[in-house]
């Protein structure tokens, strides 16, 4: 995609360029020039690490039942707007989450579910735009495809800088959720008449799946 | 009472839990790090030292996985001639230079070893005609529609009675300096869009697009439409290619 001899991303039109989305420099701090065999290489082998991981994860989500908590509902849309305006610092509060993930966290991982997806379709019609014609022909053309391939590709690069903030700004209580597979949870003092009971169920509820890197 | 002094065996399990956790995470983390780095400097090996070793394998298992679905009845989509492009890239001249003088220019067909036909060009021109419009893809990004005029390879090679040779698993072809040179799979080489070309946007080949003689295989980049063609040859083990030793995938099929 971010090929430094045949750069095509950019804003303008006929020979007026306004903004190139990859200038030289990029390319060049990068170490990108003159490794395209190199790249490809690389790309058509971690696709294959990519896709294995993303079977493995779905077909988990689905046979575990972890769906249920990751499927946006009908009211997310409208909670995931209050929920970004609350991260963004613009609302007080925000929606009572009732669940595991808050709306926008549903809409957010079953998108990058659909975009793999996409990316599968759209990468399999760019390889073998003759024998997965009508793939090529679902996506759109052979430079459709190609685009929404590399656009896929950049929410990828969004949604992993926007989770690793997010994951910053939530503490280590969360990361630790991440990691570990449950969640702590403050309970407030509770007046319990005498003699004080010992609980029997410990305070820890199986939250956030075992999560892998990032 | 120091309540610090209290074992709470929840607090103990929960630091257990997440001791174990993050023993897990920081393992898996090195592991996958240590990995990559061993990738990263994979050796690679002498007789194809533009790239990791382990990438050309997986490169190959691609090409052996997806050559598996080939099939010479699926064609690339052809356009009308009016959506053909009027100027036609010129991405490269390997194997173009120095003096050559296409009207002495004669295709060196090695049938075996030491059994070569000299064929001219007025005898291919006298092969049935074949034209193709078709969406020429390159192996950097951009593709072109084009338009193409030559004889059919399947056709050129019946008509030298050539067509027992296809039971080799290869052909493959140089330009007369053997500056550039590819291999290519034999079902990719006589599917039924590959041309012999010499003509194209209804005119004899520019110097810069291979004339008097290239090859046009529309289920191929254009890495393989090998320019000025010099020889060609049949074999079952791959033949060099050109970009395959700078590291390319050798089937670079579609």
């Amino acid at each position: 995609m971010i090929y430094w001899a045949n750069d095509v991303y950019r804003l303008g039109w006929g020979n007026t360029t306004l903004l190139r989305f990859f200038p030289d420099s990029f390319y060049k701090a990068l170490h990108v020039p003159q490794r395209l065999a190199e790249g490809m290489a690389f790309h058509f082998m971690f696709m294959w690490l990519f896709f294995l991981n993303g079977l493995v994860y779905l077909l988990y989500t689905i046979f575990s039942g972890d769906w249920r908590d990751l499927l946006p509902n009908r009211h997310s849309w409208k909670e995931a707007w209050l929920v970004v305006l609350h991260d963004l610092h613009i609302r007080k509060t925000a929606p009572v989450q009732t669940s595991k993930y808050n709306a926008a966290q549903r809409i957010a991982y079953s998108a990058i579910i659909i975009m793999g997806i996409g990316s599968i379709i759209t990468g399999l019609a760019i390889y073998k735009p003759v024998q997965f014609s009508w793939l090529l022909w679902i996506c759109g053309g052979y430079s459709f495809a190609r685009i929404i391939h590399f656009v896929l590709t950049l929410g990828y690069v969004l949604f992993f800088v926007i989770h690793i903030v997010q994951v910053a700004l939530a503490g280590w209580n969360n990361f630790r959720a991440m990691v570990a597979g449950f969640d702590l949870e403050k309970l407030e003092p509770v007046v319990i008449p005498e003699p004080m009971p010992v609980p029997e169920e410990p305070e820890v509820s199986e939250e956030n799946q075992p999560h892998e890197s990032e | 009472m120091n309540p610090n002094k209290v074992q709470d065996p929840l607090k103990q399990q929960v630091r257990k839990k997440t001791l174990i956790s993050f023993g897990a995470f920081f393992l898996l983390m090195g592991l996958a790090y240590w990995s990559w780095l061993r990738l990263y400097h994979s050796a690679t090996t002498s007789d194809d030292p533009a790239i990791h070793a382990p990438l050309r394998k997986v490169l190959d298992l691609n090409g052996q996985l997806f050559q598996g679905s080939f099939s010479e009845q699926k064609l690339a989509k052809t356009f009308p001639v009016r959506d053909a492009v009027k100027q036609v890239r010129v991405n490269g001249n390997l194997g173009l230079g120095g003096t050559f003088d296409t009207s002495t220019w004669k295709l060196h067909l090695v049938r075996a070893p030491g059994d070569t036909l000299l064929i001219g060009m007025d005898e291919i021109r006298r092969l049935p005609k074949t034209e193709i419009v078709f969406d020429f893809k390159c192996i950097e990004g951009w593709d072109q529609v084009t338009y193409w005029a030559g004889v059919k390879m399947m056709d050129f090679l019946k008509a030298y009675h050539l067509d027992s040779l296809t039971a080799h698993k290869y052909i493959g072809l140089a330009t007369p300096d053997n500056g550039y040179y590819v291999g290519i799979d034999m079902p990719s080489a006589i599917h039924p869009q590959t041309l012999l070309c010499y003509e194209m946007n209804g005119r004899p080949l520019p110097m810069n697009q291979g004339a008097p003689l290239r090859l046009i295989i529309p289920v191929k980049y254009g890495i393989k439409h090998l320019k000025r063609i010099g020889s060609f040859y049949f074999s079952d083990t791959p033949p060099r290619d050109y970009w395959a030793e700078q590291g390319y995938d050798y089937y670079s099929g579609h």
